[in-house]
């Protein structure tokens, strides 16, 4: 027999960064927040991630301001957080290895200064990367890229006055009267609510499924390497120009490109693979080699340097690369904050303000039209991938 | 490439009887060790040793001179086994000339072992104090003495064999605490001739170099200025809280400790084997009848699928053996595996490791020694949402160093109430450029940066 859990106005599913965020902006907008989680914090794609808050591998357009937006915000929660999240605005290098990929970062970059991204030519890459390899065409720097550390920012988020944090618990339905949400029903007893908000990232699909709703969201696999511990030999997030071409392909096949970065706590962490096969956890080597090759060849030192650990995570794939952020078309009371991809942790911050601000019925700080969960149409097939 | 029948991992007693039985069988065996020798930690030794260090020399002879069936590749770290037709394993061989090297084979044995489990307390970290097998290792495969005075301090029969190698090896040892009190749990052990006449015999060697034996007490902290200086010894309740007043400090500058052992499950975890509860309720590789791990072609045998002891770890290394060259074992063996299997859950119920070795903690405490994660830290962790060990690597680094949390799982595990998740995928430090150097992969150069 389910009992009652003590009702609050918003019932977020997933204790990932993007529910903890936007618990964090529900709670601060002045509403009771449960958070239910099944696993445990951070647990799933926040604790694959390597924490990066990046303008830099965004196009002109809707992603590029949510992420601008969310940079500021995540600034803000920065300062104003008890706990270190560790922070760090160490600024992106992305670097091209050829006359005509650089023209074509070029042209991005100018794409994104007019958007409000803060870009710089670099002629000579090493000299803000004194160790990367000789005879690139050049580079451009984004100082906005930073980092944090998304799980200990996810579990600061959650210790938010107001906010209740379930782990360990399911979300197996919801009670609907009138076609508009009155709990939220979990294995271990119902929520009184008026709102859910599905932020289950990687699995948001089922919880959609299980909402009576449907979505887009398909796994991505993506693998990281992890070295021993080095002084700061790599100061920014460092990237292949490469990139440019293709944050956007939806091929299932293996795709890589090089992307390297020290850590202020000493390893150099190296990414980064992408592949749609599932949620296949079986440890792929060629990909930990291609992953490895690559970043030798961007940082020769990094030979003889040893890889100590790797581990694997689960993008959450939309067919159009963008989030999934809005009230379902269809289950009253039921929102969505899902679908970030890769980057999550970057998005987060903006999608909680904007959860928060729907759910007060306040004025969003931008336009939400491209995230907009019935922008898919149906029958869905991408979600059954 | 040679692609082998068989490639068994571990030279220890379950590697080398699963070797023994399978080229005894025709099989084309190869025995992949981290180990120069032979031996694997029980049987471990130096070159030219005679044995007198040993239990069980002859069974150990027997088993060694089989490896001239088979190819002994003596050295190779395995960083990681890829399941496939054949199974590959990725090793390194060599250690300032370190290179890369694969093995192929069409069916695995995982003999890989354990490791000393330990427990934290205070001081745990100074120099001076070393895991119970660590000691033994010292002696048994350098002929060198930790130290010259010795404290002993854990749970199980293990601690004895290590006490009397510390007083061999001319080490003056000031006590052996054995945090259990064993009772009638013990009695199945005493109806096993060989096991009682082993225990007589250190009894005799305490008794010889008046090491003093003491159970139900415990070492709960270790004190020094930069290295042991003396370690607080309390008698314990029932559940190992220390009793109030029982404290008493010995001056010594070793301490071995040990509360069991931890199998090494990275390679079968690699290789998509299901685990399930060892005889004390912490993972092991689940196997069948025949010794076969729920992945295709790969067997287990030894502490690999439950801590049992070198006996246990022979008669299932020979039954995996049989099984992997796909021949009927003799039933005798069968038996013998059942009695041993029987006398392994005595043991583990004889010398459980209780709740109360939490109350010797201090929140400044280390728990994960390679990030210097305190207890405090810990907790807070625990506090704000981690619910299993790798929840408590992303919220406080336990478990991120070096040692991948092979030093502090088990204590980890303990606090969060979460068995240990043996995911390793890298399970030995591999050099990027050694990794780079097998990249066959077609090129798509095309995925973006993360967040």
């Amino acid at each position: 027999m389910v009992k009652p859990l003590g009702g609050a106005d918003v019932v977020v599913v997933g204790a990932g960064i993007v529910g903890a965020a936007v618990a964090y902006e529900c709670a601060t907008a002045g509403l009771t927040v449960a958070v239910v989680e099944r696993d445990q914090v951070s647990g799933g794609t926040t604790g694959a991630g390597e924490g990066n808050l990046l303008v830099s591998d965004k196009e002109p357009g809707p992603e590029l301001d949510l992420a601008l937006l969310s940079l500021r915000r995540w600034r803000e929660w920065a300062e104003t957080l008890d706990t270190d999240i560790e922070y760090e605005p160490k600024g992106g290098l992305v670097v091209a290895s050829t006359a005509a990929a650089l023209a074509s970062l070029t042209a991005l970059a100018e794409g994104q200064r007019a958007a409000g991204v803060e870009t710089a030519a670099v002629a000579d890459p090493r000299t803000l990367e004194p160790h990367l390899r000789d005879g690139t065409a050049g580079a451009v720097h984004y100082p906005q890229d930073s980092q944090v550390m998304p799980s200990l920012a996810a579990a600061e988020l959650l210790r938010r006055p107001g906010i209740t944090v379930h782990t360990g618990l399911t979300l197996t339905g919801l009670t609907l009267t009138g076609g508009k949400i009155t709990a939220a029903v979990t294995d271990a007893g119902t929520i009184p609510t008026g709102a859910v908000v599905n932020a289950a990232g990687t699995w948001a699909a089922e919880v959609a499924a299980r909402c009576g709703s449907e979505l887009p969201v398909a796994p991505r696999r993506g693998f990281v390497l992890v070295t021993e511990p080095l002084p700061r030999m790599i100061r920014h997030k460092v990237y292949s120009a490469d990139y440019v071409a293709n944050v956007a392909a939806g091929t299932a096949g293996l795709e890589t490109s090089p992307v390297v970065e020290g850590t202020a706590a000493g390893p150099v962490l190296i990414g980064a693979s992408r592949e749609r096969v599932g949620f296949d956890k079986t440890v792929s080597v060629p990909v930990l080699r291609r992953l490895a090759a690559q970043a030798v060849e961007l940082f020769p030192f990094l030979t003889d340097v040893q890889v100590m650990r790797a581990y694997r995570g689960f993008r959450p794939y939309t067919p159009d690369h963008l989030p999934i952020i809005g009230a379902d078309e269809t289950v009253g009371g039921l929102w969505h904050a899902c679908g970030h991809e890769g980057a999550g942790v970057g998005l987060a911050a903006a999608t909680g303000l904007l959860v928060a601000q729907g759910l007060t019925g306040g004025k969003p700080a931008l336009d939400t039209a491209a995230f907009r969960p019935g922008r898919f149409g149906r029958p869905v097939e991408e979600a059954h991938a | 490439m040679t692609v082998y029948d068989i490639a068994v991992i571990g030279a220890g007693p379950a590697g080398l009887a699963a070797a023994e039985t399978a080229a005894a069988r025709g099989a084309r065996v190869a025995v992949v060790d981290a180990a120069e020798h032979p031996g694997g930690q029980f049987y471990r030794h130096r070159p030219g040793d005679d044995g007198s260090r040993h239990h069980h020399w002859r069974a150990f002879t027997r088993l060694r001179d089989a490896l001239k069936n088979v190819d002994h590749l003596a050295g190779h770290r395995v960083w990681h086994a890829e399941p496939g037709e054949p199974h590959t394993l990725h090793c390194l061989v060599g250690h300032a000339d370190e290179r890369p090297t694969t093995v192929r084979a069409q069916h695995l044995i995982l003999a890989t072992g354990a490791h000393d489990r330990s427990l934290p307390f205070p001081g745990w970290d100074l120099p001076g104090v070393l895991t119970a097998g660590g000691a033994q290792a010292l002696w048994k495969g350098h002929g060198l003495t930790a130290g010259a005075r010795a404290v002993v301090a854990g749970t199980g029969p293990f601690l004895l064999p290590v006490a009397t190698g510390l007083a061999a090896s001319g080490a003056t040892v000031h006590g052996v605490f054995d945090a259990n009190r064993p009772d009638r749990r013990v009695l199945p052990l005493a109806t096993d001739p060989a096991r009682a006449i082993e225990a007589a015999g250190y009894a005799a060697a305490l008794l010889r170099h008046r090491i003093p034996y003491r159970t139900g007490h415990a070492v709960i902290a270790a004190h020094g200025d930069g290295r042991l200086e003396e370690v607080t010894v309390a008698r314990l309740d029932r559940d190992w809280r220390p009793l109030p007043g029982t404290g008493r400090t010995i001056t010594c500058d070793t301490l071995a400790t040990g509360y069991g052992f931890t199998p090494q499950l990275e390679l079968a975890v690699h290789l998509g084997c299901a685990l399930t509860e060892g005889f004390d309720g912490t993972p092991v590789a689940a196997v069948d009848a025949a010794q076969a791990t729920t992945a295709p072609r790969v067997w287990a045998a030894g502490e690999t699928c439950g801590v049992g002891g070198a006996t246990l770890a022979i008669v299932t290394g020979a039954l995996a053996g049989y099984a992997a060259t796909g021949a009927r074992p003799p039933a005798s063996l069968l038996r013998r595996r059942a009695r041993q299997r029987r006398l392994a859950a005595a043991l583990a119920a004889a010398w459980p490791v209780r709740d109360g070795w939490k109350s010797w903690l201090t929140d400044d405490t280390l728990i994960c020694r390679c990030e210097e994660v305190p207890h405090s830290r810990v907790e807070q962790a625990i506090a704000a949402g981690a619910r299993d060990t790798r929840g408590l690597k992303l919220l406080s680094r336990t478990g991120m160093g070096r040692c991948q949390g092979r030093v502090c799982g088990y204590a980890a595990a303990c606090l969060v109430g979460a068995p240990e998740r043996p995911d390793r995928p890298i399970a030995q430090p591999v050099r990027l450029g050694d990794l780079a150097a097998g990249d066959t992969a077609p090129i798509h150069p095309r995925a973006g940066a993360d967040t």
